[in-house]
């Protein structure tokens, strides 16, 4: 299996937006923070009640406060107002969402986002970009290896961990439909493209990007979804046949999907750019230990903080978490 | 618009339901486990000029009705006096008093959304006037008339967050907004000038960009006036700070550190209502 053509068509979205993310994308790029961002102020345009709010850290790509000046707020540096802000103007029936890097939402401000959200069940879209390890060069303190595990224990709390812009763009669309608290869970930089075209986006229901029937491989998030297709390609050639699941929905998780995977195909490994505790790994060994136990191999970072900077993607074999130690690792374990 | 405003007589009605909220403080401080005395009893003046004084424009027979001002209790661990409070303005029946924090009551220590007339779950301290600036900045982007008053403790204004909301409600311009401080003095732990200084407390407000006024907090006529003149100043949020003494109206327990929280002993709880008794005497 190869990687998909990087043009998107963007049916499904031309139908619902009226946005042509292909043209879009070639001028804007593929990170989901971009286009995240795209997505809020296409929303926005559709529905005077949706609100961007920004704490410093937006960007100029995507004109939003020139747009539509009304529906956007810059609250500056200050996380914890923002979070009780969104809060307040949710209250009034706005739907506000809070930009911000997920570490800064989920650990900075995740009492306001714990009381004031979720508690409240309060229709603010949390979104966190820099998530996982996405941001490389950036050093620990951007990196965000503990929101997942933090949000999840959340009651009222969706999570949702699109693969690409594509999804990252359908995601930011079925958030902003859900009524209650969403965490959009997203990276810095652009990523390759695995969404197939047309592919329906619904929350809770996981996409299987391939299948296969000697393991499954779980994963979730931009560039580890990439990944796990990649190291599914590599274990073909080795005659391991896998399937893939593409978690876009941390909670509520697709059990019934991960249950038929564990049934259906034996062996099941999680990948994520989250810490080990408490991840994608975590929640489906909970799920499967209950329904239909099987061993679960979980790639993730192995509890501790990244002490070296480097590009994303070498990053992950640093982390033990690209392709190859996927691969290398469902070998050992089939053998 | 079916929202009514109740407007008791500044000198003779008022006082006599001020008073009547501090007999609900000190039955719920002794016929429960306990409550936060000192805070509740500080802030009585300040939710009677609110709620009776003919400052906030709510339905307690609709607690959501549009167009409603918004009171955000930020000091939620003194939830006695504002669990008395909409008791007796009629947001549930005053014997539902009884049940604090009772087995299986909504009226826990801390103050949730289950209440009638809570808008916001409240008692994690720093909370309320963020929550207060996302009220007022809808309701300006909404042309609403509605204002936002928020209660806040002093010791609370230690919590970064508000001074972050105090900054945005300036830069915001929001004159819906109000904050009323109840200056008590003391905290938990000791006295708020020991334990971290917040003077010069109206200058840090004035700083900041707020509308400041320093009153009486148990001066009736004082509460009653300023809340009316909101906004004190347009395109400005306004500061109202009331100095008051904890544990105000209870002789043993005025302006002491370990009436923060506490359980009264039946004798005490006799020794408080009679002076309050007393008062109503000499003031009829």
């Amino acid at each position: 299996m190869t990687r998909k053509d990087d043009r998107m068509s963007g049916d499904l979205l031309d139908a619902q937006i009226g946005r042509d993310l292909a043209g879009w994308f070639s001028d804007h790029g593929r990170s989901g923070r971009t286009t995240c961002r795209q997505a809020q102020l296409d929303l926005a345009h559709r529905d005077e009640r949706i609100f961007s709010l920004e704490g410093d850290l937006g960007l100029p790509a995507v004109p939003f406060p020139d747009e539509l000046p009304d529906q956007y707020r810059q609250i500056g540096i200050a996380e914890a107002n923002l979070m009780g802000v969104a809060a307040g103007m949710a209250m009034r029936g706005i739907k506000p969402f809070v930009n911000t890097f997920a570490t800064f939402a989920t650990m900075r401000a995740c009492e306001q986002v714990r009381l004031d959200i979720a508690y409240h069940a309060s229709n603010v879209k949390v979104v966190g970009y820099y998530a996982g390890i996405s941001g490389g060069w950036a050093g620990p303190s951007h990196h965000c290896i503990e929101d997942i595990a933090i949000m999840r224990v959340l009651p009222n709390m969706t999570i949702l961990s699109p693969a690409d812009a594509f999804e990252a763009y359908q995601a930011t669309v079925a958030a902003a439909a859900h009524e209650g608290p969403v965490y959009l869970r997203l990276g810095r930089s652009d990523t390759p493209r695995v969404h197939e075209q047309g592919q329906p986006f619904e929350i809770g229901r996981a996409v299987q990007l391939r299948d296969g029937h000697d393991a499954t491989i779980v994963a979730t998030g931009g560039l580890m979804v990439a990944e796990a297709l990649r190291a599914a390609e590599l274990l073909e050639a080795h005659g391991v046949n896998c399937r893939m699941l593409n978690v876009h929905t941390l909670k509520p998780l697709d059990t019934e999907a991960l249950t038929a995977a564990a049934r259906e195909t034996g062996a099941i490994v999680t990948l994520e750019d989250h810490n080990v505790i408490g991840g994608l790994g975590s929640a489906v060994a909970s799920v499967l230990a209950q329904r239909h136990p099987v061993t679960v191999d979980r790639f993730g970072i192995s509890d501790r903080y990244c002490v070296r900077c480097d590009d994303y993607e070498e990053m992950l074999s640093l982390h033990g978490i690209a392709a190859q130690d996927v691969c290398d690792g469902l070998l050992r374990r089939l053998r | 618009m079916t929202l009514d405003v109740s407007n008791l007589a500044v000198d003779t009605e008022l006082p006599e339901r001020a008073r009547s909220l501090r007999r609900h403080v000190v039955r719920l401080t002794a016929d429960s486990s306990g409550a936060h005395l000192g805070g509740s009893m500080s802030s009585v003046e300040i939710l009677t000029a609110l709620f009776f004084g003919g400052v906030l424009r709510v339905d307690p027979r609709d607690p959501e009705s549009e167009g409603r001002d918004y009171l955000i209790y930020s000091k939620g661990h003194a939830s006695a006096s504002l669990y008395a409070v909409l008791a007796e303005r009629g947001f549930f029946p005053v014997e539902e008093l009884e049940t604090y924090k009772q087995p299986g009551s909504r009226l826990a220590g801390h103050p949730s959304k289950e209440v009638p007339g809570v808008e916001l779950a409240t008692g994690s301290l720093g909370h309320g006037l963020p929550v207060g600036v996302g009220l007022a900045l809808a309701g300006k982007h909404d042309r609403s008339d509605y204002r936002v008053f928020v209660v806040l403790g002093d010791g609370e204004c230690q919590e970064g967050s508000v001074w972050e909301a105090a900054m945005c409600a300036a830069h915001y311009g929001l004159d819906n907004l109000c904050a009323i401080v109840d200056r008590n003095g003391i905290q938990e732990d000791g006295p708020t000038e020991e334990i971290m200084a917040l003077e010069p407390f109206a200058d840090k407000w004035r700083s900041f960009g707020w509308e400041v006024a320093e009153i009486d907090g148990h001066d009736l006529g004082q509460v009653t006036d300023a809340l009316h003149r909101v906004p004190h100043r347009d395109r400005r949020p306004t500061a109202i700070i009331a100095r008051t003494q904890k544990g105000h109206g209870v002789s043993f327990a005025a302006g002491m550190t370990a009436w923060h929280y506490g359980q009264l002993t039946p004798q005490q709880r006799e020794q408080a209502l009679g002076e309050l008794d007393a008062d109503a005497e000499s003031s009829a």
